[in-house]
C-alpha cells in the first residue's frame, strides 16, 4: 500500500472504529487549524502573556458566552486529537500487556484532562459588564 | 527505534517531526489545561505560573511551542491533501518544501513579536 511517503497513517481498510477515528483525525485537524492557530494569535499577538492573569481571563475574556464556547470546542478537539494520535503512537512502541497499560493509563489521562478543562470553562460566575 | 525507520528520504524526515511536534504539543497541553483549572480554583497560583509564560525562558518555550504548532498543522494539511487528492503524492517533496518557505516566512515575525518584551521593546 505505501508506495510512496505521506506521513500520516495509511488508511485503514478494516472500518470500524479505526477507520472512524482516521477520518476523525483529519476532522479535528482541520478544526484545530483554525481554532488552535487563532487561540495561540490571540494569546501571544493580540495580547501578551504578562496580561493574561487570573482576573483578566475572568474579566475579560470568559465574559462571553461566545469565548466560553471557542474555548470549549477547542478543549474537545484538542483532547479528542491528541489523544487519538498518541493512541496511534502507543500502538506502535508497544504490544502486549504493557500496551494494555499504557493505553489505559492515557484514556484515564484523556478522561481526567477534558473533566477538569470542562469543569473550569464552566464554573467560573459570568461576570457582566458594569 | 521506529522513530528512525526508513520511510524514505523527506517523507521519513517530515512524518518523524510530526511525530515528535505532536507528542511535544500534548505534553504541552497536559500543563495547561492544569495551569488554566488553578486559574478558576486558585488564582494566586496561576499568576504565579504566568510569571514563568512572560518570563524570557518561558517566552523561548512559547517560541519552540508554537514552532511545533505551525509545523504539525502545516505538515498536516499536507498529509490531509494527499489523503483525499492522492494524484497529489507526486509532489509531496515540492509540498514539503513550501510548507517550510510558510514557516519561515509566518515563524520569524511571529517569533520576533513573542520575544519582544524580553529585550523591552
Ligand atoms: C494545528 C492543526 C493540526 C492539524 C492540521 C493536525 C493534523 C494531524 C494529522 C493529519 C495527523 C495524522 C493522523 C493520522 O496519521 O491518522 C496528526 C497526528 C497527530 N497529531 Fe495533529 N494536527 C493538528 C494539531 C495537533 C495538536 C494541537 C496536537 C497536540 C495537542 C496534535 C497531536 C497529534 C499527535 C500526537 C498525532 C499522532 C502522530 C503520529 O501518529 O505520528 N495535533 N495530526
Ligand atoms: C503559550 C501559549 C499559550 C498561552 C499563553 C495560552 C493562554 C491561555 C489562556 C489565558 C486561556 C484562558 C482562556 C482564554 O484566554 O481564552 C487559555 C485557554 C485554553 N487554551 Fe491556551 N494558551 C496557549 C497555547 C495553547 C495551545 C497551543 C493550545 C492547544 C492547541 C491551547 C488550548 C487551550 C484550551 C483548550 C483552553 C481552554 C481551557 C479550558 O476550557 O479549560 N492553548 N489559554
Amino acid at each position: 500500500m505505501a508506495l510512496y511517503s505521506r506521513s500520516g497513517r495509511p488508511k485503514p481498510q478494516s472500518g470500524g472504529f479505526e477507520l472512524a477515528a482516521w477520518y476523525f483525525m483529519r476532522l479535528s485537524g482541520v478544526a484545530l487549524f483554525f481554532l488552535a492557530f487563532a487561540h495561540f494569535s490571540l494569546e501571544h499577538f493580540l495580547f501578551d502573556p504578562s496580561q493574561e492573569s487570573a482576573t483578566w481571563i475572568f474579566n475579560q475574556r470568559w465574559n462571553s458566552l461566545f469565548w466560553r464556547s471557542f474555548d470549549w470546542l477547542l478543549l474537545m478537539m484538542v483532547v479528542l486529537h491528541a489523544f487519538l494520535g498518541m493512541r496511534t503512537v502507543t500502538m506502535d512502541y508497544l504490544k502486549g500487556g504493557k500496551r494494555t497499560f499504557a493505553l489505559t493509563a492515557l484514556y484515564l489521562v484523556g478522561a481526567v484532562v477534558f473533566v477538569m478543562g470542562t469543569v473550569v470553562v464552566l464554573s467560573v460566575p459570568l461576570t457582566m459588564p458594569s | 527505534m521506529l522513530l528512525l525507520r526508513y520511510r524514505g528520504s523527506e517523507g521519513m524526515v517530515a512524518w518523524a517531526f510530526h511525530r515528535i511536534s505532536g507528542i511535544a504539543i500534548w505534553l504541552f497541553v497536559l500543563l495547561h489545561v492544569l495551569d488554566i483549572y488553578l486559574a478558576g480554583g486558585n488564582p494566586n497560583v496561576y499568576d504565579d505560573i504566568l510569571k514563568f509564560y512572560a518570563s524570557t525562558p518561558g517566552r523561548i518555550m512559547e517560541v519552540l511551542l508554537g514552532a511545533a504548532l505551525l509545523y504539525h498543522g502545516l505538515n498536516g494539511l499536507r498529509i490531509m491533501a494527499m489523503d483525499f487528492w492522492p494524484r497529489l503524492t507526486a509532489y509531496h517533496k515540492q509540498i514539503w518544501y513550501a510548507n517550510w518557505v510558510i514557516f519561515i516566512g509566518v515563524g520569524l515575525p511571529g517569533a520576533f513579536v513573542i520575544m519582544k518584551p524580553a529585550f523591552g521593546w
